[in-house]
C-alpha cells in the first residue's frame, strides 16, 4: 500500500516536471507583461531539437542543451513577431503554436523518412532524473530572483507599470526581450523533459495541450512561480491518477472507457480556469505594447 | 558687475509633430533657478508636449534644450535623471502591489548592484524624507496608500534620485483642497531649499497661488510670460484662449420646490477587489424640477457608481439595494434605453468611452441613441437627409466647430466634443439631465457656454445633476450641493451654504 502510494507521488512529479517548466516559461514573459499563448509550441520545439540532438549526439546533456536552444529559437520568432513589430501577442502566439505543430513532423520527415516520430533513445541517451529535481530548482531560482534582485524588481514593472522602468532609464522592451527568450529557453527544457524524460523520442503532439495547461497553472497560481508550479504539481497527479484509473470497473460493470479517464487532467484544467482564475489579476500591462508615444 | 545665473531650463524653438498634429509649434521658454514656474494652458495646447521633449521621454523635431545654461544636445530619460531632472507625471508612475520602497528602489534605475538592500535603503529615504519632511510608511503596498500620499512618494522618488528641477503635471486633479494646500506648502518648501519647480496646470487660481511666474501656452506656442505678482487670472486666460472670457459668473437661483424628477432612496453598491467599505451606501437625495443639485467629491468617492447605478439600476453590479424613481416611476428595474426614453438626457464622464464614437462622423455621434426618434427613420430605415438636416441645425446652434458633418467626432477639441453632445442629449428636451464632469478637459472659452446651456435646460424646467470635482462648478451653478466622500453623501448645504473651506474640510471626509 504504502509502494503504491510512493509510486503515485513519483509519477506526479514525473507528470509535473515538464509543467513545471512550462509554467516557469510562461511566468518569464507574462510577469514582463508579453503574453505567451505560444508555450505549447515552445515545448514542441525544444522537445524536437533535444530528441534529434540526443540521438545524434547520443549525449542527454547535449540533448537538453539542445532543447533549450530549440525553445529559445522559437522564443526569439515570437519576439520579433511582438516586440519588434507589435504584432497582436495572441494571434501570434497561437500562430507559432499551429506553425511548431506542422514544422516538426515535417523537419522530422527529412531527417528520418517519418513524419510520426523521431528514433527511439536509447537509456544512456535519455535525460530522466534530472529534469525531475532541476524544475524546482529553477522555481526556487524564479522565486529568490523575483522577490531579492533588482532584475527581479525589473521585470516585474515591465509588466505592472513600464513606464516607470522607462522614467528610471531601464529599457522597457529590453527587459521584455530578455524575459521572452529565458522563458523560451525554459520551456525548450519542458519540452527536453517530454521527449527525452517521459517519453523516448518525439513525436508528433507530444505536448499534447501540455502549454495550455501550464499557462492554466500559471494563473491558478495567479502568475507567481511557486504556487504556479504547485498547481502543476495538480495536473501532475491527475495526470498519475488516470493512468492509474484505466481499466477501473466501477461495480460489476465493464470497464470505464479509457477515453473518460484520459480527458481527467484536461477536465481539471477547465475547472480549474473557469472556477478560480476569475478572481486572479494578471499583470496590469499584460498583452500591451510599450511605447513612449503613445500617451502624449 | 556679476553675470546673472542661467536659467535652469531654457528652451529654444522647441517643434514636434504627431503625424498631422503640431503639437509644439517652435516652443521658447526660460525657467528661472529656485523658483515655482507656472505652465498653464488648455487641453492641447502643447504643455504636457513640452514637458516630455524637456524630460527626454519625446524626441524633438527641431529646437534646443539647455539645462544650466549648458546645451543639452541628446535629450534621454536617462540623461535627464543625470542632469537632475524629474516629473511627476498626472497618472503616477508607480505599480499598485508593490511597497512605496520598492517604487523607489526601482526608480534608482542600471548601474545599482543586482541584490536589492532594502534595509539600508529603508533607513536613508526615512532620513531623506525627514530632512524635507514628508511623511511615508515605506512598507505599505501603494495600492493601500491615499492619492495625497502616493504623490508625495513620486516626489520623494525624484529627490531621492537627486532631482534638482521637478516637473509636477496636473498634480492637483486627484487631490481635495486641502491635499492641495499641504502640496503648494511642499512646494514652496522645495524652493526655500534652492529647488526649480514647474507646475503644468490649467487651474488659474492655482498658478496665482503658488507661483513665482507664469508662462501660458497656446496653439503649441508660449503667448505669454508674465511674473505672478504683476497678472489677472483674467489677463491670463484672455493669453489662454485669445479672447477676454468671462471668469466669475454665477448662475441666477433656480425655482425651489418643482415637482421631483430624480428620488434616490438607500442606494448601494457592494465593494470590490478586496476592498472593505461598500462603493456606495445608504445614498438618498432628490432632484427637482427647476434645479441644479450639485454632487462635490475628491474623485473616486463614488460619483462614477453613482451616475452608472441611476443609468443601469437593473444591472447588479451597478446596484446592490434601494430604489430609484425618475420622473415619478419607479424605474428599479428597467433598462438604460427605457429610462432614457422617459426623458433622461445624459453627460457621461468619459466622453470618448461613453459619449461618442471618436472614429465616426459628427451626424452619426449626433445620432447615437436617437436613432429610433420617428424624426429620424421609418420602418427601421434610417432617413439620412433628416438626420443630416438636424445635426446641421444643431451643430449651427451650439456652435460646434468645424461644424464638418462627415468629419470624425475624435477629431474634436475637446469643448467642441462636449458641445457636440450637449446638442445631442439638451435637442431632446429631457425632463432629467445627468451631467458627470461636464467641463473635464474643456477649453476655458467652451465652459462658459456649457455652464449656460446647462442653467438653460434647469430654467425651462428639467431637473440636473450636475457631479463635478471643480467646486469651482458646483459652486457656480448648483442651487444645492451634496457633498460625497467614500460612497456615501456626507453633507447637503442649500445654495450659497458653505464656504470653499468647509466644502473642501467635508470632501476631505473631515
Amino acid at each position: 500500500m504504502l509502494s503504491a502510494g510512493w509510486q503515485l507521488a513519483a509519477a506526479t512529479l514525473r507528470g509535473a516536471a515538464p509543467l513545471v517548466y512550462g509554467t516557469l516559461g510562461g511566468w518569464c514573459a507574462e510577469r514582463a507583461g508579453v503574453v505567451n499563448l505560444a508555450l505549447e509550441g515552445l515545448l514542441l520545439s525544444g522537445a524536437f531539437a533535444a530528441a534529434v540532438v540526443a540521438h545524434t549526439t547520443h549525449s542527454a546533456w547535449l540533448g537538453a542543451l539542445a532543447g533549450g536552444l530549440g525553445g529559445l529559437a522559437l522564443a526569439a520568432v515570437y519576439g520579433l513577431l511582438v516586440l519588434r513589430w507589435r504584432a497582436n501577442q495572441i494571434v501570434a502566439g497561437m500562430g507559432l503554436n499551429l506553425l511548431a505543430a506542422g514544422l516538426t513532423p515535417v523537419l522530422c520527415k527529412m531527417l528520418y523518412d517519418d513524419t510520426g516520430r523521431t528514433p527511439s533513445l536509447t537509456l544512456a541517451e535519455r535525460w530522466q532524473v534530472a529534469p525531475l529535481y532541476g524544475c524546482w530548482l529553477l522555481v526556487a531560482v524564479a522565486w529568490f530572483v523575483a522577490r531579492y534582485t533588482r532584475w527581479g524588481l525589473w521585470h516585474g514593472f515591465a509588466g505592472e507599470q513600464p513606464a516607470a522602468l522607462d522614467a528610471a532609464g531601464v529599457g522597457v522592451n529590453r527587459v521584455r526581450w530578455v524575459a521572452v527568450l529565458t522563458g523560451g529557453v525554459v520551456a525548450g527544457w519542458g519540452g527536453a523533459a517530454l521527449s527525452l524524460g517521459a517519453s523516448s523520442c518525439f513525436s508528433r503532439d507530444l505536448a499534447a495541450g501540455r502549454g495550455y495547461m501550464a499557462l492554466a497553472a500559471l494563473i491558478f497560481g495567479r502568475w507567481r512561480p511557486v504556487p504556479a508550479a504547485l498547481a502543476c504539481l495538480l495536473f501532475g497527479f491527475c495526470e498519475a491518477a488516470q493512468d492509474r484509473l484505466q481499466g477501473v470497473r466501477f461495480g460489476s460493470g465493464e470497464p470505464v472507457p479509457v477515453q473518460f479517464i484520459q480527458i481527467l487532467p484536461y477536465v481539471v484544467t477547465i475547472l480549474v480556469l473557469a472556477g478560480w482564475a476569475g478572481a486572479a489579476r494578471p499583470p496590469r500591462a499584460l498583452g500591451t505594447v510599450f511605447s513612449r508615444e503613445g500617451n502624449h | 558687475m556679476a553675470l546673472p545665473p542661467p536659467p535652469a531650463v531654457e528652451l529654444r524653438a522647441l517643434t514636434k509633430r504627431f503625424g498631422g498634429l503640431l503639437a509644439n509649434a517652435g516652443v521658447d521658454l526660460r525657467v528661472a533657478a529656485g523658483t515655482i514656474h507656472g505652465v498653464i494652458g488648455e487641453n492641447g495646447a502643447g504643455k504636457s508636449t513640452a514637458m516630455k521633449l524637456l524630460l527626454g521621454l519625446l524626441p524633438a523635431d527641431a529646437g534646443q534644450i539647455f539645462i544650466r545654461g549648458e546645451r543639452w544636445a541628446r535629450p534621454s530619460p536617462a540623461g535627464a535623471r543625470a542632469l537632475g531632472l524629474g516629473m511627476v507625471h498626472q497618472h503616477f508612475l508607480l505599480a499598485d502591489p508593490y511597497t512605496a520602497l520598492d517604487n523607489l528602489l526601482l526608480a534608482e534605475g542600471p548601474g545599482r548592484p543586482l541584490l536589492l538592500r532594502r534595509d539600508a535603503a529603508r533607513a536613508e529615504l526615512r532620513a531623506l524624507a525627514q530632512r524635507h519632511g514628508l511623511e511615508m510608511d515605506w512598507d505599505a503596498p501603494v495600492a493601500s496608500l491615499p492619492v495625497g500620499v502616493r504623490q508625495r512618494l513620486e516626489i520623494l522618488k525624484l529627490l531621492a534620485g537627486r532631482a534638482e528641477i521637478l516637473v509636477l503635471d496636473e498634480p492637483t486633479a486627484v487631490l481635495t483642497p486641502l491635499e492641495t494646500g499641504r502640496l503648494f506648502e511642499q512646494l514652496r518648501r522645495l524652493r526655500d531649499e534652492g529647488k526649480t519647480v514647474i507646475l503644468v496646470t490649467h487651474k488659474l487660481r492655482e498658478v496665482m497661488a503658488v507661483t513665482d511666474q507664469i508662462s501660458v501656452f497656446r496653439a503649441g506656442r508660449v503667448t505669454g510670460e508674465r511674473r505672478t505678482s504683476e497678472t489677472t487670472p483674467e489677463e491670463l486666460a484672455q493669453l489662454m484662449v485669445g479672447r477676454p472670457v468671462a471668469l466669475r459668473w454665477a448662475a441666477a437661483p433656480g425655482l425651489a420646490g418643482g415637482e421631483e424628477r430624480l428620488a434616490v432612496a438607500d442606494l448601494g453598491l457592494a465593494a470590490v477587489g478586496g476592498a472593505a467599505r461598500p462603493r456606495l451606501s445608504g445614498i438618498t437625495f432628490s432632484v427637482g424640477a427647476g434645479e441644479i443639485v450639485g454632487v462635490a467629491g475628491v474623485e473616486g468617492n463614488g460619483q462614477s457608481e453613482l451616475i452608472q447605478a441611476l443609468l443601469h439600476p437593473c444591472d447588479r453590479r451597478c446596484r446592490t439595494g434601494g430604489t430609484v424613481r425618475i420622473l415619478g416611476r419607479e424605474v428599479t428595474r428597467w433598462s438604460p434605453r427605457a429610462i432614457r426614453d422617459l426623458g433622461v438626457g445624459v453627460v457621461p464622464e468619459d466622453r470618448l468611452r461613453e459619449g461618442l464614437l471618436p472614429a465616426r462622423p459628427l451626424w452619426e455621434n449626433f445620432l447615437l441613441g436617437r436613432q429610433r426618434e420617428p424624426a429620424f427613420q421609418r420602418g427601421g430605415l434610417l432617413r439620412p437627409a433628416a438626420v443630416a438636416a438636424a445635426a446641421a441645425r444643431a451643430v449651427a446652434d451650439y456652435d460646434v466647430r468645424p461644424p464638418a458633418l462627415g468629419q470624425a467626432a475624435g477629431a474634436l477639441s475637446g469643448g467642441n466634443q462636449q458641445k457636440l453632445i450637449l446638442a445631442r442629449e439638451l435637442g431632446r428636451a429631457p425632463r432629467l439631465i445627468l451631467a458627470a464632469q461636464p467641463t473635464r478637459g474643456v477649453d476655458v472659452g467652451a465652459i462658459e457656454d456649457i455652464h449656460q446651456r446647462l442653467v438653460r435646460a434647469r430654467d425651462a424646467g428639467a431637473g440636473v445633476l450636475l457631479v463635478s470635482s471643480e467646486l469651482e462648478e458646483i459652486r457656480a451653478l448648483a442651487d444645492r450641493t451634496l457633498v460625497m466622500f467614500d460612497g456615501r453623501i456626507v453633507a447637503e448645504y442649500p445654495r450659497g451654504g458653505a464656504t470653499e473651506r468647509e466644502l473642501g474640510l467635508k470632501m476631505g471626509g473631515a
